[in-house]
């Protein structure tokens, strides 16, 4: 593969990984949480956005699709699914941002000319560049060719990852990355699974298998009320980061917000479908997390 | 430490200040705290004082003298006879006007009319307060006497016709038609010698003349005599004020302030007239030295110290070492010279309603830390005091700014970052790695360079040793617009312009662009000859014999400030609107001569008819441009081309003084008034709108982020400038942790290393403007940064507060 599909660069992004960073959001995630703030990261294809608020109904999109596949309603431009082929020509003439695709393909060389841009701001805050996703590990070829030309600019390589991988794939990628920002999002196995679609089981034995490497990690962990930030998820998370070999110990509590509802709306998806409970962290529970971390030695705060 | 945003802050308090840094009061003993009070809630009034004192004088004088005698005499009369002021409590004295924030006229520069004297006392921004009684003596004893003999009389009777239709249509300004040129800062040697030193230096230079061989021998007596006159002026309003202290020292019963009315006796009975020996003395000679010259003249920006941390630095060490000072009283005195500044409020303009003119302070902007003379690093003890300072009394004045070399310690940059997040938009940086070789591309040498910096908001010279005068904006906008039509201006209806062509026939995009070329030329040689024209009536009328006293190398050639006494000597012409030019030049070249997406008869429609009806039009543009600011090839190469062609057109052309005009990059908040007389333009900003502002991007047209901004600004050569000026604004958010304040310090070196001159950094939020433009009552002291300076949000008029809140949030989640 020499192409990968990224839904997003950003730069001067200064929450992921030491210094100032470009962060890359590669599209498509093994992992569907409930949560997730970057839904359009999830499938591994373009998809289609749709932001109603600026739409100003001018039908350039209903004139130009080759498929007919949109029509202006009382509620905005809706899509025939069947009929639609993402081709993207509705962006193209989208006056206002209203219809953007999700999801630009990138070949090895566009992307390190996109990287190199902010060569300066990476070299004076002692930056670097952050792989992340939906999940990048999904595309293992296209990130460790990226990785490989990265470590031969010297610049420095994070990867922001779940770590639900094969761990062949997870040693590969450990030998060209400098340091992982790992999510971690609850310790019980069922739970994760209703939560996440998928069961922790790699994941945890994949945070142990980087430890023991030897590499750099950091832990993410999104605090939602009453799911994960109680007692009993806290302290067997403390306890199993406690009993890795890991010098960092470094913990980032991101309290939960609902900004994933509105990308949600754009994709024309339902945010949290099930209605699950989620709401953000009380006080006493971010005290209770940061106690908790304390106790074991391990610093958290809260960031993102 | 936590977020300050101003929605915070308990509107209730008289000190909002205090409440929300408890912990920074450390500095601000009950002294300084009832100082700052009365300086904060002092209201702007007018005194007539020193317009009746010189109109007297001139009545008797006029014609008896030469002119630099006569204006030093004046000079004199206003010291021997204005009314002193000392303030209980203050420890550094002496006022402008009878009283803090009370401030003279300037009638033989401009002369207000009743009605400006009424509107100034009624109107809502900004008010200056006049009794009646005041009016009815500046309309019976000033007014007759200056009618026809003002100097902007003298400039406007001169200009030609083309020019005052240009002018009058926003294509420039003229900063010179109402106030004399000041832009300038001084250097160390106001604190090695004492005006009775530089007296006898005149003296000896008085019996040097040549009345044989140099024909100007005549010219340089009378200056140098005005000189001296000078210096016995500028001694004796110091004598004064030692008498005022003595006397209430007399009469003062509490011997602490008794003891310390004794102390300010004896330092001003010692400077000026001698060199200060300590601390205080030191800022008391610099107040005077500062007093003297916008007492002489209404010059632009006051006057600035410079790099005073510098200079005050080796009083500092040596009277620590000895002893005789401790840390505390230092600041105090430092604190003290803060609250005069800010006690100083601009003098009022003529002839125009308060809405052109919101913004009414000087611009005494302050130089910390920067490269000595030797190029080693020029931080010390004082420039961390002074950062403590503008944190804790978070005054309007004096402004300043952190420079920051590449010798300067990264503790001073992050002390520095930390006070920008507390948003008072203060300090602004400052990168003298690239402004000294801009002062030496000007042909500074590497010592004179050095000693130099940017003062005002952002013009770079060589204090102690430069009149560089600042002649007004060029609104290149509107000379895009004009070139669209044809140098027709549909808003006028007036030919203002060349007849370069119909739009509609312009085959390339290079054809349109030489066209904008042609205009452009035309419109700087039209500004030029009159700045020139200008220039003179100063060095005739107006000579400042007492600035000119700390300005080498006024004595020495026995000429005048305004008059090429001065070792360097430069004109700016202030270039506005890059940001806009760019975009509005790049949709012209993508979508009309490259895509064909709209036909340029399709684009001039649209803008004529300020985009109605053609909404979906002016969303594609905006949407599907490239524009500046984002690190984009095909926008930023436009930007240069703009700016290397505004350097061609400007940078060289002979001034009156033997040197030339350069181009400086600076708006300051003319991109407002500008944007109001400037129609729809192709990159989608409506008719009226505010153009952007100095060398950023166009408002809202950044939207990859802080690093792209400053990879499009380090494309710019800057050291062919005198100054570039580029805004950011942060959200508290961006700024929250103290790794987010070092990031910021990376940020700015990493500009710098691109070659970026100046950045300053708003630190707001939308919601707080917003709320602020709802309940301004609860925001009275919302600082915001404007261009090179702060101003409160309050005092400024709708537009520029719209404007504020245009510019791109650099918001990341």
């Amino acid at each position: 593969m020499e192409k990968a599909l990224l839904f997003d660069i950003k730069r001067y992004s200064i929450n992921d990984g030491p210094g100032i960073r470009i962060t890359l959001f590669m599209k498509g995630c093994p992992l569907h949480c409930v949560w997730c703030h970057n839904p359009e990261g999830i499938s591994p294809k373009v998809q289609r956005l749709y932001t109603k608020k600026k739409c100003i109904g001018c039908q350039s999109c209903v004139e130009n699709c080759p498929q007919h596949a949109l029509t202006l309603t009382p509620d905005g431009i809706v899509c025939d699914k069947d009929r639609c082929i993402v081709c993207g020509k509705c962006a193209e003439v989208c006056p206002t941002l209203a219809i953007e695709m999700s999801g630009k393909e990138y070949t090895y060389d566009q992307l390190m000319a996109e990287i190199e841009k902010e060569t300066e701001v990476m070299d004076t805050s002692q930056g670097g560049v952050t792989f992340c996703g939906g999940e990048p590990l999904m595309h293992p070829e296209f990130l460790l060719e990226m990785l490989r030309r990265c470590g031969r600019l010297d610049i420095h390589r994070t990867v922001d990852t779940t770590l639900y991988a094969v761990p062949k794939i997870v040693e590969e990628v450990a030998k060209e990355t400098d340091l992982f920002l790992v999510d971690l999002k609850l310790m019980d196995r069922t739970k994760h699974h209703a939560y996440t679609g998928v069961y922790n089981d790699r994941i945890l034995s994949n945070i142990r298998l980087i430890a023991e490497l030897g590499k750099s990690f950091w832990i993410r962990i999104p605090l939602i009320h009453k799911l994960n930030a109680t007692v009993e998820n806290l302290s067997r998370t403390a306890d199993f980061l406690a009993s890795l070999p890991w010098k960092e110990k470094k913990v980032d509590l991101l309290p939960y917000h609902d900004i994933g509802r509105m990308k949600h709306d754009k994709l024309g998806t339902v945010y949290n479908p099930d209605n699950k409970p989620l709401d953000p962290p009380t006080e006493e529970e971010k005290e209770l997390a940061l106690r908790i971390f304390a106790d074991r030695d391990i610093t958290a705060g809260f960031g993102g | 430490m936590t977020t300050n945003t101003t929605a915070q802050r308990a509107p209730q308090s008289t000190s909002n200040f205090e409440l929300l840094h408890p912990e920074n009061n450390l500095g601000m003993n009950d002294r300084i705290k009832r100082l700052r009070k009365e300086s904060y809630e002092a209201k702007p009034s007018l005194s007539i004082e020193r317009a009746l004192i010189e109109t007297e004088f001139y009545k008797e004088n006029y014609g008896k003298y030469p002119i630099p005698v006569l204006r030093a005499m004046n000079f004199y009369e206003l010291c021997k006879r204005k009314t002193i002021y000392i303030g209980k409590d203050e420890l550094i004295v002496g006022e402008r006007g009878p009283k803090p924030k009370c401030v003279p006229t300037f009638p033989e520069l401009t002369c207000h009319s009743v009605e400006d004297l009424h509107v100034l006392n009624t109107r809502k921004l900004q008010s200056y307060t006049i009794s009646q009684e005041d009016i009815d003596t500046y309309e019976r004893e000033v007014i007759p006497y200056w009618k026809g003999r003002t100097q902007r009389e003298r400039i406007f009777s001169h200009v030609p016709h083309e020019w005052r239709v240009a002018y009058e249509n926003g294509v420039f300004t003229e900063f010179m038609e109402q106030r004399a040129a000041g832009h300038t800062a001084l250097d160390a040697k106001v604190y090695e010698y004492g005006l009775l030193d530089l007296k006898e230096k005149i003296n000896k230079k008085l019996e040097s003349l040549d009345f044989i061989n140099d024909p100007l021998a005549t010219d340089k007596q009378d200056e140098l005599r005005g000189m001296s006159i000078s210096c016995d002026a500028a001694i004796l309003f110091a004598e004064r004020h030692a008498d005022l202290a003595e006397k209430m020292a007399a009469e003062e019963a509490d011997p602490k302030r008794k003891e310390e009315l004794m102390k300010i006796a004896e330092v001003c009975r010692w400077v000026p007239a001698h060199a200060p020996r300590t601390f205080w003395e030191a800022v008391q000679m610099y107040w005077f030295v500062h007093l003297g010259t916008i007492t002489e003249l209404n010059g632009w920006d006051a006057m600035n110290p410079g790099h005073f941390d510098q200079h005050l630095a080796p009083f500092y060490e040596r009277e620590v070492a000895a002893g005789t000072l401790t840390r505390d009283e230092a600041k105090e005195l430092l604190c003290c010279f803060w609250i005069k500044v800010n006690n100083h409020t601009a003098p009022p303009k003529v002839g125009i309603s308060a809405k052109e003119s919101g913004t009414y302070n000087d611009f005494t902007n302050l130089n910390i830390g920067g490269v000595k003379a030797d190029g080693s690093n020029g931080v010390s003890e004082v420039s961390y005091m002074m950062l403590e300072i503008i944190e804790e009394l978070h005054l309007l004045q004096p402004g300043s700014a952190i420079h920051i070399s590449s010798v300067t310690p990264e503790r001073f940059l992050h002390a520095g970052c930390r006070v920008i997040r507390q948003g008072h938009g203060y300090p602004s940086v400052f990168n003298p790695d690239v402004y000294i070789q801009e002062l030496m591309r000007q042909g500074k040498s590497l010592k004179d360079a050095r000693e130099g910096g940017c003062s005002g908001c952002i013009e770079v010279g060589a204090f102690g040793k430069e009149a560089y005068v600042l002649t007004g904006y060029l609104n290149t906008v509107k000379i895009l617009e004009l070139t669209l039509h044809n140098g027709f201006d549909t808003r006028s209806g007036l030919q203002i312009g060349l007849k370069t062509g119909d739009a509609r026939d312009f085959k390339s995009y290079d054809e349109l662009y030489e066209a904008y070329k042609k205009q452009l030329h035309y419109f700087v040689d039209m500004k030029t000859k009159v700045s020139n024209y200008i220039d003179r009536c100063f060095a005739k009328y107006f000579p400042a014999t007492f600035l000119s006293l700390f300005i080498d190398d006024c004595i020495e050639k026995g000429r005048d400030y305004y008059d090429a006494g001065p070792r360097y000597n430069t004109n700016y012409i202030q270039c506005t609107g890059l940001g806009s030019i760019t975009n509005s030049l790049s949709v012209l070249k993508k979508h009309v001569f490259e895509d064909h997406t709209f036909t340029m008869d399709q684009v001039l429609q649209a803008i004529d008819k300020n985009f109605e009806g053609e909404e979906k039009m002016r969303q594609f543009i905006i949407n599907h441009t490239p524009f500046f600011g984002n690190d984009d090839d095909y926008a930023d190469q436009i930007a240069i081309q703009v700016y290397d062609d505004l350097y061609e057109a400007i940078d060289g052309i002979p001034n009156t003084r033997g040197e030339c005009f350069h181009m400086n990059m600076l708006s300051t908040t003319c991109h407002v008034y500008f944007g109001k007389v400037t129609g729809a333009m192709p990159d989608g900003r409506l008719a009226g709108r505010a153009l952007s502002d100095g060398t950023s991007p166009a408002q809202g047209s950044d939207t990859h982020g802080p690093s792209a901004v400053i990879k499009s600004m380090g494309k710019l050569d800057q050291v062919k400038s005198g100054g570039t000026l580029l805004n950011m604004r942060f959200l508290p958010s961006l700024l929250k942790r103290d790794e987010d304040v070092r990031k910021l310090a990376s940020l700015i070196r990493s500009y710098f290393a691109m070659g970026g001159h100046h950045v300053q950094f708003n630190i707001v939020d939308t919601a707080t403007l917003y709320a602020a433009q709802k309940t301004p009552e609860d925001y009275r002291d919302l600082l915001v940064r404007v261009a090179g300076y702060s101003d409160y949000f309050n005092d400024m008029d709708d537009d520029l507060q719209s404007d504020i809140i245009a510019r791109t949030e650099n918001e990341s989640i």
